[in-house]
């Protein structure tokens, strides 16, 4: 699969996954873009969000979940680092904001604190970095003892992307990280992800196709298979996938005959 | 056709009155239970022997010598004797129950929590007097040859820690119970969230689901020491029968509910200074339960709210 | 490439260190949290242990068939057996309409208001009360009835009434002429003030675990009933109770398994402690295998407060399994899987 000129941050190599009995994606095999947006479309149910949640081994957490195949990280196996390195690596926004009730400030400080950031100037530093970075510190600056649930719900996903960058990961994977917040805070959701590919590598799965179309490089596209197994369909450069697409499947789906 | 209609919707009238008789019957319960403990308590009060500023600041408790007089009614040692034991059980308690709910709830496999949780609940089902026994029988020997034998204290064998640690031993599962519920209301997103952020296991249970959880612990906390406020036989049978003043609990003492037994098995006709005297020490009791009751249940409600 | 591939590994090689003690302080902790939670069970293997190596010995038919006695290789427990039988099945009897009655009424005909909220609250209260309270309660209100049948009372004075010569003074009469109505008034220490005063006690948990038994009851049920024109009362007796009964008796069950273990509500409202009789009417005076027990554990003599006190909680205790086996098992037999 073609990604351009660009470098490939994360390689899959034929991966299948299964909970417990149940297969839920296979033969999966795509390289991921850096420093690009790679947005993952497809009908519910049909391995999104899992495939995302493999990339930092989140999956890991529900214990009857099976896997097979490669992902590398620079080439590297995920599977030979210590999930926590992993994951300071490869951070995560959800699709429903999950501030900590903790106040603004150690929302974002958790990161750095658990991995070793004891003084609080460098820490105040990270927490201002953040918030600039997910454009949220004009808003909070002059409060930032106020509890993360006190703000509202795009500025808690805001949070939560700052939260995520405090640790200064390379990749940003996103789970329909606008689903849950209205049109206004979705665009200021999207303009930001926009920025932050400058410096990051970002994996967005979304069932907004619209969004997948206009603020994404690279697209995924998954489908179900009879079995409700998740298979890739196809990936390519967005614009082509979306005017120009391969498969027939990708031709119907974006043209909303099914999903 | 009309008269039967007639008497169905009657029939059905005088079912749910007496139904809600039965309701209410619960509320006439409370108000027995405080026409009982205060009237009978201000016969007490309004006797000569006794009076009432003695009665809260006396520290001495002598209801059965000759002399009678308010001297001898200082409620104070019952006091220190029931708080001391509570306090000391439940900071023993306190830090097991949380334990195991923290194993059962955030580390435990589900096997093994089917297999863990039903053995903790049966420490609750045993009898206060077989905990009684368990405390002469086992705890106070051990305690005995502990803290004299090592450490050349003197321990009287009758005394406060042995009932402070069975009666630990008894409010396990209700600490564990009630603070595995808040463990468990913590939302998974909260600890998803942390993990993603790179956090262990450990750390993901003590930065954020414990103190997402701490309100819920606390009310744990507050009604394990009304528990043990409320006990009366592992007490009575391992702590003694000396009021007194202290915070050794090395000593034997005397708690409210042992005093009310105490004077109870004496056969103190109902009207004597005696006969009465449980009733004042009764609705202290009462009182100091009720209140650490109503402020546990606060508690987990805007707990509740806030996760639910 | 090969950068990018030793920036990776030297970023995780930087956390490697700090990564592994936190992962030691996390085991460490761990190995706290399982201590905790063991040491709980080992003291209840302790106990068991405990008391049954003082009591097993002393197990015998005695314990059974004699009364109390100061010979202790003749003593037992039988009075304390049979009152403790009697006063179960009263509280049974007594807290089953009442305790389902009112759950009845907060479940299917309560509405959310303030009175609502109040008799909730009030009944989670009740629960929470130490049950010496519940001894007292007794105590006056059954046993002494406040004092209105004593010579000199109010009550007596207006209607005249015609009490005993004693200070107690007391009412006795057969209800209606009719001889086994015969009644007595106040209930003094007999069986019926004490299985009077445990249906107090045990009557909020009562509540509480019915009207779970009586919520769980899918509510289509209820409207397939109302749809078919059943009335409130027809729907409530032969559709809801029906399904909610092995819920509520197991309810029941487990609440008097942990009545019989009580000790000090029924020496507060005045159960004796040396009864050499079985009891042969609600009116006599009576002991309970608790009492009994405590009384062993005070008396002077090895015999009795180590091995008789001990051989009576393995009886308590055998009874109590058995209570909780039959809720389990009426629970697993009679409970349907929607």
């Amino acid at each position: 699969m073609e990604q351009n000129n660009f470098r490939t941050k994360i390689g899959v190599q034929n991966f299948n996954l299964h909970y417990g009995e149940f297969q839920a994606l296979r033969d999966v095999n795509i390289s991921i873009p850096e420093n690009q947006i790679t947005s993952i479309i497809g009908p519910s149910g049909c391995g999104k969000s899992t495939f995302l949640r493999s990339f930092n081994r989140m999956n890991e957490l529900i214990p009857t979940v099976k896997t097979k195949g490669e992902i590398t990280l620079d080439k590297i196996n995920i599977n030979e680092l210590d999930p926590v390195e992993l994951r300071k690596i490869v951070g995560m926004v959800f699709q429903r904001p999950n501030p900590f009730p903790k106040s603004i400030f150690d929302n974002i400080a958790f990161g750095p604190r658990i991995h070793g950031v004891k003084n609080k100037e460098v820490l105040s530093g990270i927490v201002e970095k953040s918030l600039r970075q997910a454009a949220l510190w004009d808003e909070v600056k002059d409060n930032l003892n106020k509890s993360g649930l006190a703000l509202s719900g795009g500025q808690q996903q805001r949070l939560c992307i700052a939260r995520a960058l405090a640790v200064e990961p390379e990749v940003i994977l996103m789970d329909e990280p606008a689903s849950a917040l209205d049109p206004v805070a979705t665009l200021k959701i999207e303009d930001l992800i926009q920025q932050l590919k400058e410096k990051y590598t970002i994996v967005i799965v979304t069932h907004n196709m619209q969004q997948a179309a206009r603020a994404s490089d690279f697209t995924l596209f998954f489908n179900m298979a009879e079995d409700r197994a998740g298979y890739l369909v196809e990936s390519g450069n967005t614009v082509k996938i979306f005017t120009n697409p391969k498969k027939e499947l990708t031709e119907q789906y974006i043209s909303g005959r099914f999903g | 056709m009309k008269k039967a209609r007639r008497t169905r919707i009657l029939s059905e009238k005088l079912i749910s009155s007496i139904l809600f008789a039965c309701g209410i019957f619960s509320v006439l319960i409370t108000i027995g239970i405080i026409i009982s403990l205060f009237s009978e308590a201000i016969q007490f009060f309004i006797r000569p022997e006794v009076s009432l500023v003695k009665f809260f600041t006396g520290t001495t408790w002598r209801p059965l010598s000759s002399k009678v007089s308010p001297d001898n009614f200082g409620v104070l040692p019952l006091i220190t004797g029931t708080v001391m034991i509570a306090v000391i059980s439940a900071s023993i308690a306190v830090p097991l129950g949380l334990g195991s709910a923290i194993f059962l709830s955030e580390f435990a496999s589900d096997n093994l929590r089917s297999v863990l949780k039903p053995l903790i609940e049966i420490l609750a089902g045993i009898p206060s007097v077989v905990y009684g026994y368990f405390a002469i029988s086992f705890i106070t020997p051990l305690i005995q040859t502990f803290f004299e034998t090592r450490l050349g204290l003197d321990v009287s064998f009758f005394n406060a820690l042995s009932a402070s640690i069975v009666l630990a031993i008894m409010i396990i599962p209700t600490v564990a119970s009630i603070s595995e519920d808040a463990i468990r209301s913590v939302p998974q997103t909260l600890r998803a969230g942390a993990y993603s952020l790179g956090a262990t296991r450990f750390e993901v249970v003590l930065k954020v689901v414990l103190p997402a959880a701490l309100s819920g612990i606390l009310a744990a906390f507050i009604l394990a020491i009304s528990r043990a406020i409320g006990e009366t036989m592992a007490v009575t049978i391992a702590a003694g029968a000396t009021p007194r003043v202290t915070f050794n609990p090395l000593e034997s003492v005397q708690t409210m509910t042992a005093f009310i037994v105490q004077v109870s098995f004496g056969d103190a006709p109902a009207g004597t200074i005696n006969g009465q005297s449980i009733f004042a020490v009764g609705a202290i009791l009462f009182i100091m339960t009720f209140i650490m009751n109503i402020i546990s249940d606060l508690i987990m409600n805007r707990f509740r709210e806030v996760y639910e | 490439m090969i950068a990018k591939e030793m920036e990776i590994k030297t970023k995780a090689t930087e956390m490697r260190s700090n990564l592994v003690r936190r992962k030691r302080i996390g085991n460490f902790f761990l190995i706290l949290l399982i201590i905790a939670t063991l040491i709980g069970l080992l003291m209840l293997l302790i106990l068991i242990i405990d008391i049954a190596i003082k009591g097993a010995d002393w197990i015998s038919p005695q314990l059974f068939t004699n009364y109390h006695s100061r010979k202790p290789e003749k003593a037992g427990m039988k009075s304390a057996i049979v009152g403790s039988v009697i006063v179960m099945g009263l509280t049974g009897l007594f807290s089953f309409p009442i305790g389902v009655g009112a759950a009845l009424y907060l479940e299917e005909y309560s509405k959310k208001n303030a009175l609502t909220r109040f008799i909730n609250i009030n009944i989670n209260n009740l629960a929470g009360v130490p049950s010496i309270v519940y001894g007292m309660l007794g105590l006056v209100v059954f046993g002494r009835m406040f004092g209105v049948f004593s010579a000199d009372s109010w009550l007596v004075s207006t209607f005249n009434l015609p009490v005993g010569e004693t200070a107690l003074g007391g009412l006795e009469f057969d209800l209606f002429g009719l001889s086994f109505l015969h009644l007595k008034f106040p209930f003094g220490r007999s069986l019926l003030a004490g299985a009077l005063t445990m249906t107090l006690l045990i009557l909020p948990v009562v509540i509480i675990s019915s009207r779970e038994a009586i919520r769980a009851v899918p509510n289509s049920i209820r409207l397939a009933s109302y749809g078919l024109g059943a009335t409130k009362w027809q729907t409530i007796s032969r559709q809801v109770l029906p399904i909610a009964m092995p819920g509520i008796l197991t309810g029941i069950i487990l609440a008097l398994s942990r009545a019989i273990g009580e000790t000090a509500p029924l020496i507060i409202m005045g159960a004796f402690t040396y009864v050499p009789f079985l009891p042969e009417s609600v009116w006599d005076q009576f002991t309970v295998m608790p009492i009994q027990i405590y009384n062993w554990i005070t008396l002077p003599q090895e015999d009795y407060r180590i091995h008789l006190a001990a051989a009576g909680i393995l009886v308590l205790l055998a009874v109590l399994l058995s209570f909780n086996a039959i809720a389990v098992f009426l629970r697993k037999k009679l409970e349907i899987k929607w």
